[in-house]
């Protein structure tokens, strides 16, 4: 479904992504793990269209969408959850979910995707008419999710969905997305919480300084001496 | 006899708008537009009876243009959440270009004016002087809306700076004599009917899905663009339709006071008309009214309170020194009201009802 071949980003004249290959099936999890600074959240940027590539390709569903603008390849079905979530402060949470349909014409479409939504996370629905600045950190996460729920690609991009959560809210956010994953939503996942992302993922990439090193079936990288060292504390 | 003419044309303009609103359903513009028309009865008939003298009809009027720069720029930079410091300058497009067809092209005098009454070339130029500044605002926005914050400011305050030099270096518009002659084409009539319109329009444009993707560009420029807003087209054309109205209200000031002058359109009276917007309340159109009218009431009290100070008390101050007390009180305004008068919110009368909620 998405295929990064050489992937090569820079800021400025540091090369963060040097050459990063990978590929998500249609319908699997997928996760990419690494150290801080290892250009996860880059190389996640740059599938989205938020950070132009310097070389390499993305394609995604057969089509080429390398240094595509992030709002066009909304309508072609990624949806980027980013780090640190990004809700809009001060718009309340269902305004948040609202804008999320912003590409679908159909607003009935909308309406029951925001259901669905609130059927999903009820603790969004109870908040719904509250601003989305004054969610808890967990909250926001749910919705930074939701509005990509509303905004409904085929691949889901998420990046750290866990990062600063209480423990309990991550075991919640990744059921969730199991079970988000389940519907038939393809799901590429960057975490530095290896354990929890290589439990649910089917495949794993290891991030080291700009360059995929490790790669195979999830179980098989959670059992890697060297990933079990490096990422896993074991 | 004139303007018993025009009176009649705003009903029919208002009657026609508001047809054209219920037809499409759920907009309450009848009520706001009551309201609108109640007003104008109102303050025509206290100049007709000469409880309003020309003097405060003058100022009223100026209220009225200083209403459409501050809804304007409330657009954005409240709406959008850009920085612009220039607005003046696109006012000083449309007073220039306007002022140009009506005075040069036309040749029209004020005699003419008082004996042929309103005139369609008047509103040809005042929309023709608020598209080119549309054109400016578009040119300027497109290359400078990727810088944010900070640089765009500076950006927009020489682009300001850049128009009133080149206006005072152009001598077929009088140079630094500025643009003399202009007929007295406003009047309190056109000047509501356009501050009337251009309110609406905004107010429809901001409630509508457009605005909303605007206002996401404040709150989030990268969500905005994940969630498929197409970040820059919405800047570029906030920054236009901003562009465009400061253009009218140039426009019609320049048809007021009878003359374009560079120095009426520098840094003081784009800080001026700033200092409306965030007294207001960013994001506010209703703050932004309430403000423009303040502070431009406030601007001829002081000019008269320190002429007093100056020639009865004998104080040595002179008409900068308003300026201070703007200073002094956006200072109060950001330490007490720190979202401004009106915060984000609208008056009843200013929001579209949704039929869902």
């Amino acid at each position: 479904m998405l295929s990064v071949k050489n992937l090569k980003v820079s800021y400025g004249c540091i090369e963060a992504i040097k050459d990063v290959s990978f590929e998500v099936p249609s319908g699997k999890i997928v996760t990419l793990i690494g150290a801080n600074g290892a250009g996860k959240t880059t190389t996640l940027r740059a599938v989205s269209g938020l950070e132009k590539t310097t070389g390499g390709t993305v394609f995604f569903q057969g089509k080429e969408i390398t240094n595509m603008e992030a709002h066009r390849l909304v309508p072609l079905g990624i949806s980027h959850v980013p780090e640190g979530r990004r809700i809009f402060p001060t718009l309340t949470a269902r305004e948040n979910l609202e804008l999320a349909g912003w590409t679908i014409k159909d607003k009935k479409q909308v309406a029951r995707r925001m259901e669905e939504v609130f059927f999903f996370f009820p603790r969004i629905k109870e908040r719904a008419s509250q601003l989305g600045g004054t969610l808890s950190g967990g909250e926001q996460q749910m919705l930074a999710v939701g509005r990509a729920m509303v905004t409904g690609g085929s691949l889901l991009l998420l990046d750290e969905p866990s990062m600063g959560l209480a423990p309990v809210l991550v075991e919640e956010i990744f059921e969730k997305i199991v079970e988000i994953n389940r519907k038939g939503t393809t799901v590429l996942l960057v975490e530095q919480n290896a354990a929890e992302a290589l439990d649910i993922a089917d495949f794993a990439y290891v991030l080291e300084v700009g360059y995929t090193t490790i790669s195979g079936p999830a179980k098989q990288i959670a059992a890697d001496p060297r990933v079990r060292e490096a990422y896993l504390g074991v | 006899m004139g303007n018993l003419r025009s009176s009649r044309l705003v009903t029919v303009v208002a009657f026609a708008l508001s047809a054209w609103r219920s037809r499409r359903g759920n907009l309450p513009l009848p009520r706001l537009l009551t309201v609108a028309v109640l007003l104008y009865a109102v303050i025509q008939l206290l100049s007709r009876t000469g409880i309003l003298n020309g003097y405060f009809m003058i100022i009223i009027n100026r209220s009225l243009v200083f209403v459409i720069l501050a809804v304007s720029l409330n657009l954005i930079n409240g709406i959008a959440g850009q920085f612009s410091l220039g607005h003046m300058g696109f006012a000083a497009v449309g007073a220039y270009v306007s002022g140009s067809i009506t005075t040069l092209i036309f040749m029209y005098t004020s005699e003419q004016v008082a004996s042929i009454g309103g005139n369609i070339v008047f509103v040809i130029a005042i929309i023709v002087g608020g598209l080119a500044a549309a054109v400016v605002g578009f040119l300027i926005g497109f290359p400078s809306l990727r810088l944010k914050g900070d640089y765009l400011a500076i950006v927009t305050l020489g682009f300001g700076e850049i128009i009133r030099t080149i206006l005072n270096n152009i001598s077929v518009v009088g140079g630094p004599r500025g643009l003399l002659g202009i007929p007295k084409f406003s009047n309190f009539t056109n000047i509501f009917v356009f501050t009337f319109l251009t309110i609406v329009a905004l107010r429809n444009l901001v409630q509508s899905s457009y605005g909303r993707a605007l206002l996401s560009i404040r709150e989030n420029e990268m969500a905005a663009e994940l969630a498929g807003v197409n970040t820059t087209r919405g800047k570029v054309m906030g920054f236009a339709i901003g562009a465009f109205f400061a253009g009218v209200a140039g426009g019609l000031l320049a048809h007021l006071l009878q003359i374009a002058h560079p120095t009426q359109y520098g840094f003081y009276a784009s800080a001026l008309v700033l200092i409306m917007v965030y007294a207001g309340g960013m994001g506010s159109l209703t703050g932004s009214i309430i403000a423009a009218f303040f502070l431009t009431f406030l601007t001829e009290a002081l000019r008269v309170g320190i002429d007093q100070l100056r020639d009865r008390v004998g104080i040595p101050v002179g008409t900068e020194w308003t300026m201070v007390i703007y200073a002094l009180l956006l200072i109060l305004v950001m330490l007490f009201r720190t979202d401004g008068l009106m915060g984000m919110r609208e008056a009843k009368l200013l929001v579209i009802d949704e039929r869902k909620k």
